[in-house]
Parts: structure tokens; C-alpha cells; sequence
């Protein structure tokens, strides 16, 4: 027993030893060129497994999403429109950017836990939790100053001379007071939670 | 007195033929006098305008007209997307048409803190306006009281 647990020092020792001597073996070219090669083929593996993971496929590869919130977006702008263009899931809720991705990709290591645990299995579970869920996405949209929706939509690209009366007013307005997408468009690619607790006074009963 | 006989069942099966065929083709049914081997030519579809200002009232007590497209607006129990720009609260930010004190009554005249039930589906009687020509000739005048003139 007591030389078991002197072994276990004894070779991680020997393995830094081994790591920190330079080799006598192989030739400073072969060593940087398998490190080149195989960082290559890690890096791009890495990436592309990232990439399997940022389609609608895979979404709704989870009844959670294919039954609830890809059967309401089904229903709205984004995903059928007169120009016929369409955004996917990712397109909104997966930062383009690498270093945003990676962040976001490791968040949602959240969500396999609670796939896991089945958190939100049935519609009822998806319903009672759908005003915090919802709220989450209002929240980091906000935070990122609704980067998803500038990756196509830009305020400063806009023709106001071709928007609605509405829209201008609105949108002018937003310019100024320096206000974000998700402001205002909430609830426009997925069903709005129960409102009550947003605003009262935009729905029935006290 | 034979021959006149034929004549007649004659001309009546003639008489009925004709009329049989001529109210064939008048058969006119909701997709028009077209056959039934035949794909009828729905009416173009009505663009509403996407916004404008306010519509004058044609009658009093006429829900006030939608002036903009309402195409795929919610009303149900969780949200009503109406009243997130029309709501007392959110009008003056939305410049928006304040909702009518009149919604907030219930049936039996109480006056409530919200939206009555009643009232809170807006568009059973607020619905938006297609220029369309009209189906049949129609020769209403607004009174002057609402018009101005």
C-alpha cells in the first residue's frame, strides 16, 4: 500500500522529467512539424465539431425544441417571409464571433444538465418556465447591445424613407436614446411568455 | 289530333332540355359559374397599407379603423400585442391611440382596474382596411356631425 502511494509522485516526477528534457531522438523539424500537423487536424476538429453543433438540425434534434419553440417560429417573419430569406436558430442565439461562440458553447453545457433533467420535458414544465427562459434571452441581448440581430439588421442601414410611420418614429427615437432591438421586438420569433409580470396593463386581468 | 299529341311531348321534351342545359351553365356556386373539373380563379388578395394616419369614423360609434397591418399579431390570455403599444401605460411612448375608458367596463357597468374580457379582443371589432372595391353599389353618407362638413 504505502509504496503504491509513493509510486504515484514517482511517475508524474518521471513523466515531467521526460516532458522537460529535450529529445535526443527525433530532429527540432519532425518535432515542430507532428505539433504543426496535428495542431491542424485538433484545431479544425475542434472547430468543426463546434459547427455541428450550430445547426437547426441539431437543435431540434431535441423534442424541447422542435415541439416548443421551433413550432411557434414556424409560424413567424424569420422564418417565412416575402424575400424568402430565412434565419436558423443559430442564427440568433449563436454569436458569430469565435470567442463569443466558445463562451456561449460552454453555457450551454446548462442546458444539457437540464435536458438532462428533464427540467422542461412537457409543454406544462416549457410554459411555467417559459417567462425565465424568456427573460434570460431579453437579458444577454440587452447586454450585447442585440449583437445576433446587427449581424443582419443595422440601424444605420436602414432607409427611414422606406419604413412605416411607426417605424421610423421608433426607430429614429431608438438611435437617440441609444436603445437595443430586443426593446421593443420581443416575442417576435417565439410565443411572448405570460406577460403579467412585464407589463400588466398590456394583457387581461389585474 | 295523333300528330298534335307528338308535337306537343315533342316541343315539352324539347322545352325541358333547353332549360335543363341553360340552368347548367347558370349554376353559380361560392367559387363562381365554373366547372367542377375546373380550378376557379380566386380574387387577387388585398395588400392593407402597411401604416397611415388615423381613419376618420364613418358613423358614430364605429370602432375606430387599424391604420397599419396587424399580420401576425397575437391576442390571447399571456400577451395581447395590441395593447403593448395602445395600453394607457404605453400609448404616450408608442404615440399610439389610447384604448377607449369604455374597455375597462365590465357588463354589468363596474368599472375594472384592466381590460374588461369583453373588450380585450380588439380585433373583433377593430379590424384594418384594404382599398377594395366594393362588392355591391353602395351609396352610405356619413352625417355631417361626424364629417365636419
Amino acid at each position: 500500500m504505502s509504496n503504491q502511494s509513493e509510486n504515484k509522485p514517482n511517475f508524474l516526477k518521471s513523466l515531467w522529467r521526460v516532458l522537460r528534457t529535450p529529445s535526443v531522438s527525433y530532429s527540432l523539424g519532425s518535432v515542430l512539424l507532428v505539433g504543426f500537423v496535428s495542431g491542424i487536424i485538433f484545431w479544425g476538429g475542434f472547430n468543426t465539431a463546434m459547427e455541428m453543433t450550430n445547426n437547426e438540425e441539431f437543435c431540434i434534434s431535441c423534442h424541447e425544441m422542435e415541439d416548443n419553440v421551433y413550432a411557434e417560429y414556424k409560424d413567424t417573419i424569420h422564418y417565412s417571409n416575402r424575400t424568402g430569406v430565412r434565419a436558423t436558430c443559430p442564427d440568433c442565439h449563436v454569436p458569430k464571433e469565435w470567442q463569443h461562440k466558445v463562451i456561449r458553447k460552454i453555457q450551454a453545457s446548462n442546458e444539457l444538465l437540464h435536458k438532462a433533467l428533464g427540467s422542461i420535458d412537457s409543454r406544462e414544465k416549457f410554459e411555467a418556465k417559459r417567462l425565465k427562459l424568456a427573460q434570460n434571452v431579453w437579458r444577454a441581448m440587452k447586454q450585447t447591445d442585440s449583437r445576433e440581430c446587427r449581424n443582419c439588421h443595422d440601424l444605420d442601414s436602414m432607409d427611414f424613407g422606406e419604413q412605416g410611420r411607426r417605424a421610423v418614429k421608433q426607430h429614429s427615437e431608438a438611435l437617440e436614446n441609444k436603445s437595443t432591438c430586443i426593446d421593443c421586438h420581443k416575442g417576435i420569433a417565439h410565443e411572448l411568455p405570460d406577460m403579467h409580470d412585464v407589463d400588466p396593463t398590456s394583457v387581461i386581468g389585474n | 289530333m295523333k300528330y298534335l299529341k307528338i308535337f306537343t311531348i315533342l316541343v315539352t321534351i324539347l322545352g325541358l332540355g333547353l332549360a335543363f342545359q341553360s340552368r347548367a351553365q347558370e349554376v353559380n356556386s361560392l367559387r363562381g359559374p365554373v366547372d367542377l373539373d375546373q380550378d376557379s380563379n380566386a380574387p387577387e388578395m388585398k395588400k392593407y397599407p402597411k401604416d397611415g394616419k388615423p381613419i376618420a369614423r364613418d358613423y358614430v360609434q364605429q370602432p375606430p379603423l387599424v391604420p397599419h397591418t396587424i399580420a401576425r399579431y397575437k391576442i390571447n390570455l399571456k400577451s395581447n400585442k395590441c395593447l403593448s403599444c395602445h395600453s394607457w401605460k404605453n400609448y404616450r411612448q408608442f404615440d399610439a391611440t389610447k384604448i377607449s375608458q369604455t374597455h375597462f367596463e365590465d357588463r354589468d357597468n363596474n368599472v375594472l382596474a384592466n381590460v374588461s374580457a369583453r373588450r380585450y379582443f380588439c380585433t373583433q371589432c377593430h379590424v384594418p382596411q384594404a382599398d377594395a372595391k366594393p362588392l355591391v353599389e353602395n351609396e352610405f353618407k356619413p352625417v355631417s356631425a361626424i364629417t365636419g362638413e
